[in-house]
């Protein structure tokens, strides 16, 4: 879809598998590149990031939304930190919309959606909620609840109609589809793929998603997402200051 | 902070409750803070129309417990705040709910201004500007509750209108509210409430004037 995907694996850095409702958490160096696939319909993969170098500095979906005059995520956006600064942009996008306003389920709606669920019964399959997810990622960081801020939920479509009331599209995400994220500065990323907080599906069904990362370097001058709107270009600008030796 | 005549003649005007704790103008591009105790009630007057209210809220008991904006949307499904709105916490607990409210709409999705983001959003050179960013961390500087940036998440814009439309565009416009329109609140939780009274030149928020709001606290009956 773009000229820095990789034309093949071996060019790959790393990649992972991520299981149904798995959480993770790695380091992004600047110049990473990373794709991020659904392997079945329906995915959630519910996303935070931080300036690894300055853990204050982080993702927010107030400046991201502002400056880009829009209510969603897709190819050509940046994703802004609190700081004027782009810790990612989306270089590519099958999907077409990724949701940033819906935040993160919570154990108390996974129970009373899907039934008690624990480890004892279960094993690694007991049912996960976003937010415990988020802080047991964040813990290893030396980051808590003061860090769980707004999330990005990558190949999730949740509309507002004009009275501003959400709805939530079952049909969105398909298998294969794939966005892929480009950091502009070392970012902390944090992932869960537990379900959206509004999906409606009353089967606690996460889906697996694949992590594929490679060098493609930062943004090159002429870049769509650089260029998308005047604000951008002055994000890169900000971004760029901070490696300039 | 000083109360003004005026101030007793609307409450006067509006019957509210005597046992008023606080009743106090704020000044345009001011920050303010006060803790409000579960059951009492605060209101946030808009003095002479379309003033942007940057407001935060942390549990005054454990502040790790604030205010959050994708958990106020995520509970109500909708984007926009109004009477009946619950405003949820990180921890997913109500904070408070809105229980009176005639101005319609308030946002929780435009995020405070910054010197930062100014210099995205308009201009390198508004980077000068004053800004909620700088209120709010100015106001928590001030005070012992150990919080900071960290502590900023996603706040609410009280009188702010940031219509999305079901295509996904967002937009600062012009503002729907009017002098006098408030709104109220009632505390689920003993809160402390982190306000900076927005001093944004660059967009329609505050039309392009800022302007003083009305802040009252009083035990509900």
């Amino acid at each position: 879809m773009t000229s820095s995907t990789p034309r093949s694996h071996s060019e790959d850095l790393w990649s992972e598998t991520l299981k149904p409702g798995e959480h993770w958490s790695g380091i992004l160096r600047r110049g990473t590149s990373l794709r991020i696939t659904a392997l079945e319909p329906r995915a959630n993969v519910a996303a935070l990031m931080y300036n690894y170098e300055s853990l204050p500095e982080r993702y927010n979906l107030a400046d991201t939304l502002k400056a880009q005059h829009t209510a969603f995520l897709t190819v050509g956006c940046a994703c802004y930190s609190d700081m004027g600064r782009i810790l990612c942009s989306i270089t590519a996008d099958s999907c077409g919309w990724h949701d940033t306003i819906c935040g993160l389920s919570d154990a108390a709606m996974v129970a009373a959606k899907f039934g008690a669920s624990r480890f004892q019964e279960q094993r690694n399959d007991y049912f996960k909620n976003g937010r415990d997810s988020m802080l047991n990622e964040l813990g290893k960081y030396g980051l808590g609840k003061r860090d769980l801020i707004a999330n990005i939920n990558f190949f999730s479509r949740v509309t507002a109609d004009d009275a501003g009331a959400l709805h939530f599209d079952e049909q969105h995400c398909h298998a294969g589809h794939y966005v892929e994220l480009r950091f502009e500065m070392h970012t902390l990323l944090v992932l869960s793929t537990c379900p959206h907080p509004l999906d409606p599906d009353t089967q606690y069904h996460p889906r697996p998603v694949a992590l594929r990362a490679w060098f493609s370097g930062p943004a090159p001058r002429e870049d769509p997402c650089r260029q998308r709107c005047e604000e951008n270009a002055r994000g890169f600008r900000n971004t760029e200051m901070m490696f300039l030796a | 902070m000083t109360k003004s005549s005026s101030n007793a003649e609307r409450k006067a005007a509006r019957g509210e409750p005597a046992a008023i704790i606080r009743d106090e103008t704020v000044a345009a591009g001011e920050p303010w803070m006060a803790t409000v105790a579960t059951g009492q009630m605060l209101r946030i007057v808009d003095l002479e129309g379309n003033q942007a209210v940057d407001t935060l809220f942390y549990n005054a008991n454990d502040t790790e417990e604030r205010y959050s904006a994708v958990d106020t949307i995520r509970g109500q499904r909708g984007i926009y705040l109004t009477t009946g709105s619950a405003l949820r916490s990180n921890l997913g607990a109500t904070m408070l709910t809105i229980v009176e409210d005639t101005c319609g709409r308030h946002d929780t999705l435009g995020g405070a201004c910054s010197a930062e983001s100014n210099t995205v959003r308009y201009a390198l050179d508004k980077r000068y500007m004053h800004s909620c960013r700088d209120n709010f961390l100015l106001a928590l500087g001030h005070h012992d509750f150990g919080l900071g940036k960290r502590d900023l998440p996603s706040n609410i814009n009280f009188f702010m209108n940031v219509p999305v439309t079901p295509k996904g565009g967002l937009e600062f416009a012009d503002g729907i509210s009017a002098p006098g329109r408030y709104v109220q609140l009632r505390a689920q939780m003993d809160v402390l409430v982190l306000i900076s009274n927005c001093p944004q030149l660059n967009n329609p928020c505050n039309a392009y004037n800022p302007t003083p709001i009305q802040i009252l606290i009083w035990a509900a009956g």
